[in-house]
């Protein structure tokens, strides 16, 4: 009982480290909910095409990315070019949601930067955005053969998320060789 | 020790804790149509307790953000398709996770969230009610020993003998 007096001191510590972690978390990431989980269906016109219609069902037996963006999204212009580079490089079937945004601008927008998409469905009023979870653009989803989520990323990718998250899960699988 | 002290500090704690029941201002509200007054009371009661994920420290309710305003549109769309309270709550909670509802459910870790503030409350009664009990059981330290009476002594006497001083 000789340091007795230094309980509070240790535990003003404590409370410390517990607080100051917190503060290096970020609040805008959210833990995903839908994580392991099926894929949400919804079938959405083509933004080349809007009487074509596009499916998460139609993917079913491929293991595939979704890639949430808009012409309004400032953050998808940082990761634009990593996606043309990921869709030049790589066979991985990349469908890019057009959430909530004008047709024309999205052809516009593509135009300018160029299209690394196999596929757009567009989600004009943003319920299949709902349906998937999505609270903001770019979001990037991977869905397995299986059409579970296996993996959610928010905010813009960099080329070191695509490098250790993304690839590592298309290793060994015939969307990266075919 | 002054236990009426203590008592009025706790109840400046509780008035604290007590959740209080200002109604929320709805910046925003579009026309939405439902079929009797009692689902848009229900309407009401959920857009106030599911929260906005882009503005986070808003409810669905008070939010201007567009998302907000979809999942206002979802919410009365789920309503007038006859969908349970519970069951909108756990579509939400299904998709942006329990971060969404201001009330997270009573369940696994969300438990600690909910018992923590009580544990900890009770704890530090505890803690407290035996420092207190402690310090009116210690022997009374009124009673001076002999040394302590003699230095007692010493110090008038010198302090008798300083002369005044004058500003």
């Amino acid at each position: 009982m000789k340091f007795k007096f230094l309980i509070p001191f240790v535990a003003f510590i404590g409370i410390a480290i517990v607080l100051g972690f917190g503060l290096t978390l970020n609040p805008r990431e959210l833990p995903s909910a839908l994580i392991d989980k099926p894929a949400p269906n919804f079938s959405l016109g083509l933004l080349s095409d809007p009487n074509t219609k596009f499916s998460p069902k139609d993917y079913q037996g491929k293991r595939w990315i979704l890639n949430v963006w808009a012409s309004w999204c400032a953050a998808c212009r940082v990761e634009h070019p990593l996606l043309n580079q990921l869709a030049r490089d790589t066979s991985i079937p990349l469908v890019g949601l057009n959430y909530k945004d004008k047709p024309t601008d999205a052809r516009q927008w593509l135009h300018e930067r160029g299209n690394p998409y196999v596929k757009v469905p567009m989600d004009i009023v943003g319920d299949a955005g709902i349906d998937w979870g999505v609270y903001g653009a770019p979001e990037t989803f991977v869905i397995n053969e299986q059409g579970l989520i296996i993996y959610k990323h928010i905010g813009p990718v960099s080329a070191q998320i695509i490098e250790q998250e993304i690839l590592p899960l298309f290793a060994n699988n015939s969307g990266n060789t075919q | 020790m002054n236990f009426a002290r203590v008592l009025v500090i706790f109840a400046g704690i509780f008035i604290f804790v007590t959740p209080n029941s200002i109604p929320s201002a709805y910046a925003v509200i579009e026309t939405v149509n439902f079929v009797d007054k009692k689902t848009e009371q229900r309407y009401k009661n959920l857009i106030a307790e599911l929260r906005c994920l882009v503005c986070q420290n808003q409810n669905i309710a008070e939010s201007d953000a567009d998302l907000a305003k979809d999942l206002r549109r979802k919410t009365a769309q789920m309503l007038n398709a006859g969908e349970s309270d519970r069951h909108i709550r756990n579509y939400m909670r299904e998709r942006y996770g329990n971060f969404i509802l201001y009330k997270p459910p009573f369940e696994g870790v969300m438990v600690l969230l909910w018992l923590g503030p009580i544990g900890l409350l009770v704890a530090l009664l505890i803690g407290i009610f035996t420092h207190i009990k402690r310090r009116q059981s210690e022997p009374s330290s009124q009673t001076l020993d002999v040394n302590e009476e003699r230095q007692r002594n010493e110090i008038r006497n010198i302090m008798r003998d300083t002369p005044e001083l004058d500003d």
